[in-house]
């Protein structure tokens, strides 16, 4: 199949791949580059574990066609750890509030989450329940996901002042 | 088969041109979170993809939307999830033409007009007439939704949209219910109803908007502006998954009055 020639910026490094015009940016993320936090769940936009961050927006990958990617930023779970793997805040809540189970949701969940926090950095739990309501979780009751978010923020917080 | 050629044009005249080429194997995209649904579950895609753009996002997030057209605020807040409308438009959601189109009964409402462009130039569609049934629209294959205009006056009504579901994540409504209201006094001077997910298309209720011309604004004549809007001459919704047709009816009944009272606020 005829490729296309595309570069963006992935978890903050330039990068450039040869893809077919009909794949979907997951499968790039998951094929090409070997990232594969996000996951094909329903693969139809339905269940957001295929959620990744693009131009600071959380979109479903599984629905993404790659040629609008061209010039944009792309960050996905690998990228949220800094340089030295130490984990994001929302990563570190998740863990210690247990906000994950089986985990199939969790990459997702935590992209959303992490979008929203960069919007508002301290929302209400109806806010988080909104930001999240495209990510489905068939583990939890949501009560802990929702507990980490606002674990995060309340420490995002609490290291600015 | 999923085979095609993606084009990302930068202007209408490119736009024109690759539909002139490709004709019927060419279909148009704007977020893309109808047609590559489509395209994944029926296994089969057009042979072109031509790529158009605007958010629902947007919409959501825009303060003169919010205060000046409430109910479209409302539908455009509530379309699918974050991710969906980050990425969905309005213009795609409206040529998609789904009976349960949360943004399709608050244009209605707002008296909006599809401005459908061609090589052979423009024509001005009110929404009414822009829907033919599920998923059919009279825009024709060489023409592209360019604009939705919404008259400024508009804007002088008190507008609400409910859309009614299961829960409140990633659903489709039951039934979808809009409501405009613009009021002299306490007397209703004008109306305008709308009711998604009873007929095979949204519709305006022209019926209840002439029962409502020059009556008060009080709970007998909504619980009967509700009564009429449900009746079998106004909508009559079939049964679905989602629920049978008697429940819609029902709702529809006890939700006009509700939207109506939810357009003017606390």
């Amino acid at each position: 199949m005829k490729k296309t020639s595309i570069s963006f910026i992935l978890n903050g490094d330039n990068v450039t791949a040869e893809v077919p015009a009909t794949w979907t940016l997951l499968k790039t993320l998951r094929e090409i580059f070997e990232l594969t936090g996000a996951k094909e769940g329903c693969g139809v936009g339905e269940c957001g574990a295929c959620t990744v961050i693009v131009d600071g927006d959380a979109v479903n990958a599984c629905i993404y066609p790659v040629l609008e990617i061209e010039g944009r930023q792309v960050a996905t779970i690998e990228g949220l750890a800094d340089k030295d793997g130490n984990l994001d805040a929302l990563q570190t809540a998740f863990l210690e509030n247990n906000g994950v189970q089986c985990g199939f949701c969790t990459s997702g969940m935590i992209m959303s989450a992490k979008s929203l926090l960069n919007e508002k950095s301290r929302p209400s739990e109806d806010e988080i329940r909104t930001a999240i309501a495209g990510n489905i979780c068939r583990c939890t009751g949501y009560v802990q996901i929702v507990e980490s978010i606002d674990m995060a923020a309340n420490k995002n917080e609490k290291m600015r002042t | 088969m999923i085979n095609y050629e993606y084009f990302k044009p930068e202007s209408l005249d490119e736009v024109f041109e690759l539909m002139q080429q490709y004709g019927s194997r060419a279909a148009l995209v704007a977020g893309g979170t109808d047609v590559m649904v489509f395209i994944k579950q029926s296994n089969h895609s057009p042979e072109v993809l031509i790529s158009l753009l605007a958010t629902h996002r947007m919409l959501e997030q825009s303060k003169m939307v919010k205060n000046d057209l409430t109910a479209l605020h409302q539908g455009a807040s509530q379309v699918g999830s974050v991710q969906v409308r980050n990425v969905g438009t309005l213009g795609g959601n409206i040529c998609n033409a789904a009976p349960s189109a949360d943004t399709a009964g608050p244009l209605l409402i707002l008296d909006a007009v599809m401005v459908l462009q061609s090589p052979e130039g423009q024509r001005r569609v009110p929404i009414e007439q822009f829907f033919i049934g599920p998923s059919e629209t009279v825009k024709k294959d060489d023409e592209v939704l360019v604009e939705i205009e919404i008259p400024a006056e508009m804007s002088r009504f008190k507008t609400a949209y409910c859309k009614h579901a299961r829960r409140q994540a990633m659903n489709l409504p039951i039934i979808g219910v809009s409501v405009g209201v613009l009021l002299e006094g306490d007397v209703i001077a004008d109306s305008r109803i709308a009711l998604t997910v009873v007929a095979p298309t949204p519709i305006r209720v022209p019926q209840v908007e002439a029962f409502l011309k020059g009556k008060p604004f009080e709970e007998a004549v909504l619980n009967e502006a509700g009564e009429i809007a449900s009746s079998p001459e106004c909508c009559m919704p079939r049964d679905s998954v989602r629920c049978e047709g008697w429940y819609r009816e029902e709702m529809v009944r006890v939700l006009i009055p509700r939207v109506a009272r939810a357009a003017l606020g606390p």
